[in-house]
């Protein structure tokens, strides 16, 4: 693995700065691998689109700006037409399948999608949708290990909430596992 | 002398620039931190905020940065170790402070993580316009030391560092972060309290009687004491002699201000510090600090791929500015390379010290964003050149 970008999309309230956290604790933490997170700063409002952006790479990171990302994960229609032009040529495009409609969906990329919010709605707490997305990306693009993202969303979350949290994440994981399988 | 256990995190975490800064002040024995807060600089006093009545610290949030900068050195002179944290604006308005600690000698650290300026320019936004603001921004002479963290790592180390730099000359250390660093989130490991080498204040040991406040140990740095220790105490900001008091004239004023200078020009070579990678042999010399330290590397690494002769010389401390270094440079390479996140700084300490006997480019940014590493990169191929 060489120096992976990634770029995640939604709207503010949906835990896309602590998707970016979780990625990057999980890899410079638990995974022996360097991590950079940079969150767009600005005056936004909750409910407005927002974004973070990751670095893994197994060396020492040092431009700590994404320039392509090779991973994309969006939650939103307004971050799905706002960011995915930006995406790396055959770049993995993951989206959440009932809140995006992947208009003119580009054909050098690779898309998953995942209903997300429902499966989080399944497990009794909306809010743990982006934790369903960190399980379905961990299966899909390998980027950092399984266990080690375990790890840091057990720590990332509010206390008393891990178990929840982590079986939101074992269901997008499992899911992301069945996804991958059809396509190959 | 070792760090304090109490407080210090000992440990892998992954935290952004201005969290470790805080963490840095902790593991230094800072119990006093006074500030206004402002963006980017606010999560560090945040951090402190929540950290401190855990630990035995005080956080006060005060009306202005002109009171948090005096705050924090009456804090020092009851003993305590104490930092302010700020940005642009508000360190324009503690220069004036900054130079009270200077002249009356407080140990103290100054946190600047800079955005783009001038006046409240972009608060969100990185820039790296205040650097000669660091060295010059006081009126008058004085000696001075700053530092500049490209990671959140360094901001931890280096604040532990400023402080240990502040006890040992007894003057305000400057640690000049920027935006990007100070929001960026990276692994920080947070060693054991017994692996923190801590520079103990220079408290005075003698005979009460024969105690003066401001008379140099040989290195040119008086030892202190703490008020309410029962010493004859008179700390101003007037010209004074070794006993504090104000003595208007001209030989006072030459003894205790070219002091104030030569305590951190005599010292220079030690406390001076810099990174450089393949310098030897090298072509063209990039001289970055801070963030562009970083940002740099993809455009040398370029130019190197491609054959050039490319060095790196990267500033830890930038004040004082390593004068020699550059000097001797000047005398084997053809030219060096400056990019800086403001339209010319450093670069002209640079030009100063290579007095004409190379190129020296700067490529310049106004601030808002960090260089686009094809910037630096088109400089160096220029400037190989010749």
């Amino acid at each position: 693995m060489s120096r992976t970008e990634i770029k995640i999309g939604g709207f503010g309230g949906q835990g896309v700065i602590l998707s970016g956290y979780i990625i990057g604790r999980a890899a410079s933490i638990y995974d022996d691998k360097h991590s950079t997170m940079i969150q767009a700063f600005g005056p936004e409002a909750r409910g407005s689109a927002c974004s973070s952006q990751v670095i893994v790479s197994p060396t020492e990171i040092a431009y700590p700006y994404i320039t392509a990302p090779e991973i994309m994960i969006v939650m939103s229609q307004e971050a799905y037409t706002k960011f995915t032009p930006e995406l790396a040529n055959g770049g993995i495009l993951i989206t959440e399948e009932e809140l995006v409609q992947p208009h003119n969906l580009r054909k050098d990329i690779k898309h998953f999608s995942i209903p997300a919010t429902r499966f989080a709605e399944e497990l009794g707490k909306k809010m743990v949708l982006n934790i369903v997305m960190m399980g379905f990306m961990t299966a899909v693009t390998n980027i950092v290990d399984v266990e080690a993202m375990r790890k840091a969303v057990k720590v990332s979350v509010p206390k008393g909430t891990e178990e929840l949290n982590l079986n939101a994440f074992n269901k997008g994981f499992e899911y992301g596992i069945s996804q991958k399988a059809k396509l190959n | 002398m070792k760090s304090d256990p109490k407080g210090v995190l000992t440990g892998a975490h992954f935290i952004d620039g201005d969290h470790a800064c805080a963490e840095g002040a902790i593991a230094a024995g800072c119990r006093f931190v006074a500030g206004y807060p402002i963006t980017p600089s606010t999560e560090v006093v945040e951090r402190i905020a929540d950290r401190f009545p855990l630990i035995g610290g005080m956080f006060i949030q005060m009306e202005d940065e002109i009171a948090s900068s005096i705050a924090i050195q009456g804090a020092v002179w009851g003993g305590k170790k104490a930092m302010t944290v700020t940005s642009g604006p508000g360190f324009s308005l503690m220069m004036e402070h900054i130079g009270l600690a200077a002249m009356t000698e407080v140990p103290c650290v100054f946190v600047d993580v800079q955005r783009g300026g001038p006046s409240t320019g972009l608060p969100t936004l990185p820039g790296q316009g205040d650097m000669m603001q660091a060295r010059w921004g006081s009126h008058g002479d004085y000696g001075i030391i700053a530092l500049c963290p490209n990671s959140p790592q360094e901001c931890f180390d280096f604040t532990i560092k400023a402080f240990n730099l502040s006890e040992q000359y007894r003057v305000p250390v400057l640690l000049m972060m920027d935006e990007c660093v100070g929001h960026m989130t990276e692994r920080v490991i947070v060693p054991p309290a017994d692996q923190i080498e801590i520079y103990p204040r220079r408290f005075y040991e003698g005979p009460k009687e024969e105690f003066l406040l401001f008379k140099p140990d040989n290195d040119m740095v008086p030892p202190m004491v703490k008020a309410g220790d029962g010493y004859n105490i008179h700390v101003t900001g007037l010209t004074h002699d070794e006993k504090g008091y104000p003595v208007m004239t001209v030989a006072a004023q030459e003894k205790l201000v070219h002091r104030l200078i030569d305590k951190i020009k005599m010292n220079a070579d030690k406390i001076v510090e810099y990174k450089e990678d393949q310098v030897e042999g090298a072509d063209v010399v990039v001289v970055s600090y801070g963030i562009t330290s970083r940002v740099a590397i993809p455009a040398i690494d370029q130019a190197r791929k491609e054959g050039m002769k490319v060095g790196h010389l990267r500033l830890i401390v930038a004040w004082p500015f390593p004068e020699k270094r550059i000097k001797e440079l000047a005398t084997k390479i053809k030219s060096f390379v400056v990019p800086e996140i403001n339209y010319g700084q450093m670069v002209h300490e640079v030009e100063r010290h290579s007095a004409g006997k190379v190129r020296v480019e700067l490529v310049g940014h106004g601030g808002g964003a960090v260089h686009n590493p094809k910037d630096i990169y088109n400089v160096i191929k220029n400037s190989v050149k010749g």
